[in-house]
């Protein structure tokens, strides 16, 4: 498998997304703009920072009025899953130079690290660098739209009538995306600890129950996992 | 909004670069150094461990319903995952999926 076809395979793969990160990215331009910030700002947010959800949380939280060190630490929090993506994605890109690393670091949304990984686990024997072109195929489409989706939100204003249910969008993707990657028992268990944990942790300030129930469920998978090996008797 | 102009930077900026080094971390210092079997192990569910927690607040309590359950993102819910299960492809799915959403959202919404 060439790194080209990779590449064409992640653009064709990457592009569905949009309907997602068009919507989701106008609707930020126009809640950041609506909240005072001017476009620069508002371009600074989703050049810079590139993550939907962390940008919401401080804009939200801006809103209130909260104390700047307060503001990063909440939405920064909304970001350490990255850090999860990232140790997930080191075995299958971590041959690679430091530079083209550095780049994919950038690149990683929720969208390109989900879409890659399912690719990834159904393909486990392609190179690090058919790996990193699908990659950077998911990415294509997604990143200039999410900056285009941007600035039109914060120059076009409200033009997107405010009842239609595009928030969920998100929750939609992210269905699309894991439903296929509960392939065994294991998996089940995660995803269910998972949800059971972020009702159960809900309370945790700063977002951080999301991260407790996150670490219980990769628990609770790679133990499911042992255990069903124990049984086998492998 | 109450902040002069350097506070906003000085939030666009510290969030930009501290999610940056969030995505960098382990990719960046681990690189190709192999890393025992256990934590791969726990590695394997990342994603299944992180994204239905993400979203299950979304589906179950919308902030564009001030938290109430609503019909028309918990049947557009239920709906993709039928979908997604029958046609196990994450394209059809988010196609079928907004067809839903915008389908109860005229019906019931």
């Amino acid at each position: 498998m060439s790194s080209s076809s990779e590449y064409l395979r992640g653009v064709r793969d990457g592009l569905p997304f949009l309907l997602v990160i068009a919507p989701f990215g106008a609707v930020f331009g126009v809640v950041a703009t609506e909240a005072g910030l001017d476009l620069a700002q508002v371009m600074g947010f989703s050049v810079l920072v590139i993550a939907g959800a962390a940008q919401f949380v401080a804009i939200q939280m801006m809103v209130e009025a909260a104390p700047v060190l307060i503001v990063l630490a909440a939405s920064l929090a909304v970001n350490l899953r990255m850090a999860m993506y990232s140790a997930s994605l080191a075995p299958h890109l971590g041959p690679l130079p430091l530079w083209k690393r550095a780049f994919a670091a950038y690149l990683m949304v929720d969208q390109t690290y989900a879409a890659a990984i399912l690719r990834y686990e159904a393909r486990p024997a392609l190179s690090p660098r058919a790996k990193l072109a699908y990659f950077l195929g998911i990415a294509t489409p997604i990143v200039p739209v999410w900056y285009a989706a941007t600035w039109a939100g914060a120059a076009l204003g409200s033009a997107i009538p405010p009842s239609l249910p595009i928030d969920f969008a998100v929750p939609i993707t992210f269905l699309a995306l894991i439903v296929p990657m509960l392939r065994s028992l294991a998996h089940v268990v995660a995803a269910l600890v998972s949800i059971v944990g972020v009702l159960v942790f809900a309370v945790v300030p700063f977002n951080l129950g999301l991260l407790v129930a996150a670490l219980l469920a990769m628990m609770a998978g790679a133990e499911t996992e042992r255990r069903m090996a124990k049984r086998r008797g492998t | 909004m109450i902040y002069p102009a350097w506070q906003i930077w000085a939030i666009i900026l510290g969030l930009g670069l501290g999610s940056y080094l969030l995505r960098l971390s382990f990719l960046g210092l681990i690189g190709s150094r192999p890393m025992p079997e256990w934590v791969l192990r726990h590695l394997r569910y990342t994603a299944v461990a992180v994204m239905p927690g993400l979203i299950t607040p979304l589906i179950l309590f919308p902030q564009a319903t001030e938290g109430q359950l609503d019909p028309v993102r918990l049947g557009a819910a239920l709906g993709t995952i039928a979908i997604s299960l029958w046609t196990r492809n994450p394209t059809l799915t988010i196609l079928g999926g907004a067809a839903v959403l915008f389908g109860l959202h005229f019906a019931i919404g």
